[in-house]
């Protein structure tokens, strides 16, 4: 297996000045190259945490957290890995630093030392891989939500990642936004074959992910497809989150003992499924 | 209240002013306002003022933008004419007096140009920034002040025009901000705009505290997306836009330095309504 990033017996803590909070203790994971995961928790789970670790944005208290191979512990390699894995957080705001949206797009490649024509062929890229190049030269603070994480996104792309590590990137959008944004990254990740590791406390974004983790106080308790995890619904739900509705539907009716399966996430397999049910009923 | 502070702000259109090179355009502010002080007659002031007006016209940009800038400041220019009117020399009879106020007629002169000044100053600073986008205009800030580099300033001058970029970017989102937490105190009962300047002031107090809390809090999440984008204080930075001095950037030089002749001339031989 060819790994992008490795996490080996990671711990760390926030201090405080009683006492510190140990977030994360003994964590082991390793994410494949070019492959869509999800990692779902809910508040508290030490989600965040990793996220800020994969990039060295935050160094573990002990153990190895390694991006092709390279320590974030080294401070020599800080550069080449921010590089290598981007990262974009939840609230949009936050993230823009400049009032035009080609402008901000350019800042991540700019600070690379790139060529102006090379800048300028990868901000068109990326904003074209966004959906966002009619709108290069708006400003950032007159786009909606959905559109400014969008830009957040391009200004990643920019500058040509191998992971993009996205910490609850939907938590303040509507629907709308929401979907924009994970249409978006499932493109990136099919068409440039970038590697995604989307952290959410959203069920339904785990649908098209090839690997979903699901943390509880600091712990994986459970990985695999969307389907295995979302089919063990009493343990999902005992982790304080919801399983999606087709699934929680499909499990009601296993329980009270029809014959479905229910690890399908997808609400079109999962209507075809029940009006099959309701015409072997008629039948009967 | 805070929606009509548009100083400071970029408005998208296609105009010649638009694509002058922004270094040019700091230059010109700077020459203009000098422009502005050296009119010493109704003729060249007059002249100043048509060619101010002339540039506000190119930028394609509505009057009442330009308008909606000077609302803000009309009680110092007020001020300003005012304390004007007082300070002059009394060569003739004064034409109102009380007290220990007299107003001579070149006193009122005097009054009107410091106005008219005033105003021609806001409104070139607001074709400048109304034109250029922040971002334009701190890189022509920082490459006109970059030749300090050389007495060690580099580092200084960078981080001051990343510091403009960023507070300008940020501004109509602390305007959006303080609106929202207005409304939030008004839900809870606050009453914002009745009592007097005391009660007035102290209002503002449970505004200012939630929105520096929130800006600091800001600050500490666009220091860390800045980090994952690669930024470690302007070393072996780049910038995508390059600037090239283009034909009407030096056409533009030349017809502003025909302005300063036209001023210096009256300057010289026109004596009427002279300050």
């Amino acid at each position: 297996m060819d790994n992008i990033i490795t996490l080996d017996k990671v711990s760390f803590a926030y201090e405080s000045e009683d006492k510190n909070y140990e977030v994360l203790k003994d964590f082991s994971v390793s994410f494949e190259r070019g492959t869509f995961n999800v990692v779902l928790g809910h508040n508290g789970s030490g989600k965040s945490t990793l996220a800020k670790l994969l990039n060295g944005l935050i160094k573990p208290v002990s153990g190895t957290v390694s991006v092709n191979g390279l320590s974030t512990l080294d401070d020599e390699s800080d550069f080449i890995i921010k590089k290598a894995v981007g990262m974009v957080f939840q609230n949009p705001d936050n993230q823009l630093v400049s009032s035009v949206v080609e402008e901000d797009v350019a800042f991540g490649p700019e600070n690379l030392g790139l060529s102006p024509e090379e800048i300028r062929r990868r901000v068109d890229n990326a904003l074209k891989a966004v959906d966002m190049y009619d709108m290069r030269l708006n400003a950032t603070h007159k786009l909606s939500g959905g559109q400014k994480q969008r830009v957040a996104i391009a200004g990643i792309i920019a500058m040509e990642p191998e992971c993009i590590v996205l910490d609850e990137p939907t938590a303040m959008l509507d629907p709308k936004g929401r979907k924009e944004v994970i249409d978006t990254v499932l493109k990136l990740n099919k068409e440039k074959g970038i590697t995604v590791i989307l952290i959410t406390h959203f069920m339904e974004e785990a649908e098209f992910a090839d690997r979903v983790l699901v943390m509880s106080d600091g712990n994986i308790i459970s990985d695999g497809a969307p389907c295995e995890i979302f089919s063990q619904v009493e343990k999902i739900k005992s982790a304080g989150l919801s399983v999606p509705q087709t699934t929680d539907l499909l499990f009601k009716l296993k329980t009270a003992g029809y014959n479905v399966d229910n690890n399908v996430i997808s609400a079109d397999v999962c209507a075809s499924i029940i009006s099959d049910l309701i015409d072997n009923s008629l039948k009967k | 209240m805070l929606n009509d502070i548009t100083f400071g702000q970029y408005f998208v259109a296609n105009s010649l002013i638009h694509r002058l090179d922004p270094r040019c355009k700091l230059l010109y502010l700077v020459y203009m306002i000098v422009l502005v002080f050296l009119a010493q007659n109704v003729v060249s002031l007059a002249s100043v003022a048509l060619l101010s007006l002339t540039i506000m016209l190119l930028t394609r940009i509505p009057i009442r933008l330009y308008l909606k800038s000077i609302k803000v400041v009309i009680p110092i220019i007020i001020f300003t004419a005012v304390l004007n009117m007082f300070y002059s020399s009394a060569e003739a009879a004064p034409l109102v007096s009380f007290w220990i106020f007299k107003i001579y007629s070149s006193g009122l002169i005097r009054a009107g140009f410091m106005a008219v000044r005033v105003l021609l100053l806001i409104l070139l600073s607001s074709v400048l920034t109304y034109t250029t986008t922040p971002n334009d205009l701190t890189d022509a800030i920082e490459r006109v002040l970059s030749p300090l580099k050389f007495i060690g300033l580099g580092r200084a001058i960078h981080t001051m025009s990343m510091m403009m970029t960023i507070a300008l970017r940020f501004i109509p989102t602390l305007i959006d901000e303080t609106n929202k937490i207005m409304n939030a105190q008004k839900a809870r009962g606050a009453e914002l705009d009745s009592g007097g300047i005391v009660k007035k002031v102290k209002a503002l107090l449970p505004i200012l505290i939630p929105l520096l809390i929130s800006s600091v809090r800001r600050a500490y999440e666009l220091a860390e997306a800045m980090e994952c984008r690669c930024y470690n204080g302007g070393k072996g930075r780049v910038r995508m836009k390059q600037l090239h001095m283009k034909a009407r950037d030096y056409a533009s030089f030349l017809v502003i330095s025909a302005f300063l002749g036209v001023i210096i001339i009256s300057n010289i031989y026109v004596k009427i309504g002279v300050v």
